[in-house]
């Protein structure tokens, strides 16, 4: 079958047939592509995102530094560490605080163990819509063993609110430190396994290679990060690019592939769990005494400024824009989330693909529809 | 024929008359009983991921928790084929309308699961301008889940509830 | 004692001593503007020396602030687009991070500020921050999706929250809020939450 391009169809044309697909769709919860199809081929595609939009800026508004901790977590609750590390650092920021080295230390593991939790649901999700089911049924499972692993350290399930500004709320026990080492040793052999099964797999070459392919120009220019960026050859890490809590300490590499594929997005998330995983290691073992906080009350007093801070989350840039008046609530304050940045490339990423590809190339993007909406 | 005793055909004509009732006794409650206990334990939950509480659903159904073991499908087919609709969190503004739809699609009986603070009450997003506080204002709940996100054995537990509810449901015919 | 557990009270402006603390007290009231260290921070200059590229080019552009990989600039009206130009093609802020808008309802102003990220080797940690201010009873300023075309839907964003209208833009229905939103756009500072 010819391949239609979408110049030579105007979209209200008889054969091309519009399509909504979701919110209700096992492959686009909380999120609506309106598709425009020519037979098997996507000939438009346009995202309707804001199914969960809730208004945290405007919430912030209305709480204070401390008080907006619980909430902003929300949006992105596979990767809620990351999201308040970069808030907490805009803060710390604003007041010129400067975090105890053990507070830096547990800030980076549980960033870390957040980045494996979010990344591990990522691809259990891809094994999923490539029908791969022992991804779905292995991720799933093993998840577990770092959110428990979290649950040691922070004491909530997955809504951690562990980084806060000023440090870490508590410190780590050591059974913790203990049952964290372990469980990295337990990973590494099982990331293999991942490899073996997962990523060596014919089927799944088949479904993703060249499937989705967005070049390095495209993701510079739609803004990309994270590991859509990293997929297409662009070597973006904020932990590298500006080393934020003691991020220089430790050995690591920024994974960069360059095919820009389906495969090459989801093999990132693995390759970067494999340096979390390192992280992790070294963090434990080389933990500094002292404390983990600073004490800054209730409703801690912020001077007047303004600040952009940003940190490397499981999906890439996360970014805060903080305009302190100098009064016990935040004047503006933007999330930057990364699942927002990458979504200007889906439209880009789904013309002129098969009705099956869909489901691949968009969760390929690590696109978390709560994130994008805030 | 006419001359038939009285007594006789009045019981004959009250054992017709109360058929229904014999019925009911004789068939229904053991049919009543063998279909609501069928639908029991293959509860079908539609896949509507409202917001983040979708995570510990999907925790639930991985291979940790595994709703299965409790007669909870997994969440993927038709809607029109599915009974239970589980409202995992936040419902803005703009997902309301479409909740309404979908309810309205499944096929009777179904069963609504409100899980999350803020599908019961808006929960943290109470100031929001965007959210609604509670859905039970558009859709009827059977089994509210508090939590925030509810753990997955919160959830197991909502669904151990529903199906207690199903299993006294007092009609073949759902509410 | 611990902070997130006051977190569920009522945000009531409390006096000033309950939230001061010893080490607050040693805080300079404008970091922004006191940031002055002793030892030389090569990221400093190296953002200062771009704030002077832009400065020197552009008279009319004034440099907001200035830290160690971040600097902020503020144009005025009707030359952001060759600023723009001139940060992509001969500064390398090529990688838009997030665009955003601040309501200044004081100043009776709206200000759009596009936070800018640079793929060029070395540059990766610095963000330039674009922003223009424009009065809040006529807001319209110029798209720049021709210069960072990931601008669009950051764009989008920002005219439904703050009602600025970008002229030249394709596409500026509702992207989050939902369809039939008819009143103020939400985030400006006269637009009051059912809830509070």
């Amino acid at each position: 079958m010819k391949m239609a391009l979408e110049s030579e169809y105007s979209p209200d044309a008889d054969r091309i047939m519009a399509v909504s697909l979701g919110p209700q769709h096992p492959g686009a919860g909380h999120f609506r592509i309106r598709l425009w199809l020519d037979g098997d081929y996507v000939v438009k595609a346009l995202p309707d995102a804001g199914y969960v939009h809730r208004g945290e800026e405007k919430m912030g508004e209305y709480r204070n530094y401390i008080q907006n901790v619980p909430h902003l977590e929300r949006p992105v609750i596979l990767d809620s560490s990351n999201i308040l590390f970069a808030y907490s650092l805009g803060v710390d920021e604003l007041m010129n605080s400067k975090i105890p080295p053990r507070g830096q230390y547990l800030r980076v593991i549980m960033s870390e163990i957040n980045r494996i939790i979010s990344h591990m649901y990522f691809i259990a999700i891809q094994g999923l819509f490539l029908g791969h089911t022992t991804m779905i049924t292995w991720c799933m499972g093993d998840r577990d063993f770092w959110i428990d692993l979290g649950e040691r350290i922070a004491g909530a399930r997955v809504t951690f609110a562990y980084i806060i500004p000023g440090g870490v709320r508590n410190d780590i026990p050591d059974f913790a430190i203990e049952k964290g080492l372990k469980t990295c040793d337990w990973f590494e052999k099982r990331m293999d396994e991942y490899e073996k099964i997962f990523y060596d797999n014919p089927m799944v070459h088949q479904r993703s290679d060249g499937v989705g392919v967005l070049s390095r120009d495209d993701a510079i220019a739609f803004g990309a990060t994270g590991t859509v960026a990293r997929a297409s050859g662009l070597a973006l890490d904020v932990r590298k690019d500006e080393p934020y809590s003691s991020y220089q300490d430790f050995e690591f590499k920024t994974p960069v592939l360059t095919q820009g594929d389906s495969w090459a997005r989801a093999y990132v998330a693995l390759l970067d769990m494999r340096e979390s995983v390192k992280i992790i290691r070294q963090a434990l073992k080389g933990l500094p005494q002292g404390p983990v906080r600073l004490k800054l009350g209730p409703q801690p007093r912020v001077p007047a400024g303004e600040v952009y801070s940003r940190t490397e989350a499981a999906r890439g840039e996360m970014s805060y824009y903080i305009v302190s008046d100098g009064s016990p609530r935040p004047y503006r304050l933007k999330i930057g989330v990364p699942s927002a940045k990458n979504l200007r490339a889906l439209p880009h990423l789904l013309r002129n693909v098969h009705v099956a590809d869909i489901p691949v190339i968009y969760w390929s993007l690590n696109y978390w529809p709560v994130e994008a909406d805030r | 024929m006419v001359v038939a005793g009285g007594q006789k055909a009045g019981t004959f004509q009250v054992l017709v008359g109360k058929i229904d009732d014999v019925l009911q006794y004789a068939i229904g409650d053991p049919l009543r009983y063998l279909a609501n206990w069928g639908r029991l334990y293959s509860l079908w939950p539609v896949h509507l991921e409202t917001a983040c509480c979708s995570v510990e659903v999907g925790a639930a159904a991985g291979s940790r928790f595994d709703i299965e073991r409790f007669g909870t499908l997994e969440a993927f087919g038709s809607l029109r084929a599915c009974d239970l609709i589980i409202v995992m969190g936040t419902v803005t503004r703009k997902l309301a309308p479409r909740l309404k739809l979908i309810y309205d699609q499944m096929a009777e009986p179904k069963w609504v699961i409100a899980m999350g603070a803020c599908s019961i009450t808006g929960g943290l997003y109470f100031d929001s301008y965007n959210v609604l506080r509670g859905i039970d204002d558009i859709i009827p709940v059977d089994v509210y889940v508090p939590g925030c996100p509810p753990r997955a054995e919160a959830l197991i537990q909502g669904i151990v509830l529903l199906q207690e509810k199903i299993r006294r449901m007092p009609t073949l015919s759902g509410r | 004692m611990k902070p997130t557990s006051k977190a569920s009270e009522p945000a009531t402006p409390a006096p000033p001593q309950v939230g001061a603390s010893p080490q607050q007290a040693k805080v300079p009231s404008n970091p922004s503007s006191a940031a002055a260290p002793v030892a030389p921070n090569p990221d400093l200059d190296r953002a200062k020396d771009i704030a002077g590229r832009i400065t020197s080019k552009y008279p009319g552009s004034k440099l907001e602030w200035v830290k160690p990989r971040r600097l902020k600039v503020s144009v005025p009206l009707g030359i952001i687009k060759d600023v723009a130009f001139f940060a992509r093609d001969s500064l390398g802020f090529d990688h838009i991070g997030t665009v955003s808008g601040v309501d200044w309802i004081a100043k009776s102003s709206l200000e759009v500020v596009y936070f800018v990220g640079s793929t060029t080797p070395g540059q990766e940690g610095f963000v330039l921050a674009l922003s223009e201010s424009v009065p809040r009873d006529d807001p319209v300023v110029p798209t720049l999706i021709d210069v960072w075309r990931g601008a669009e839907y950051h764009e989008r964003e920002t005219h439904e929250m703050f009602g600025l209208n970008f002229q030249g833009h394709p596409d500026q229905s509702h992207l989050f809020l939902p369809e039939d939103w008819n009143d103020l756009p939400p985030l400006r500072k006269d637009y009051v939450s059912p809830g509070r």
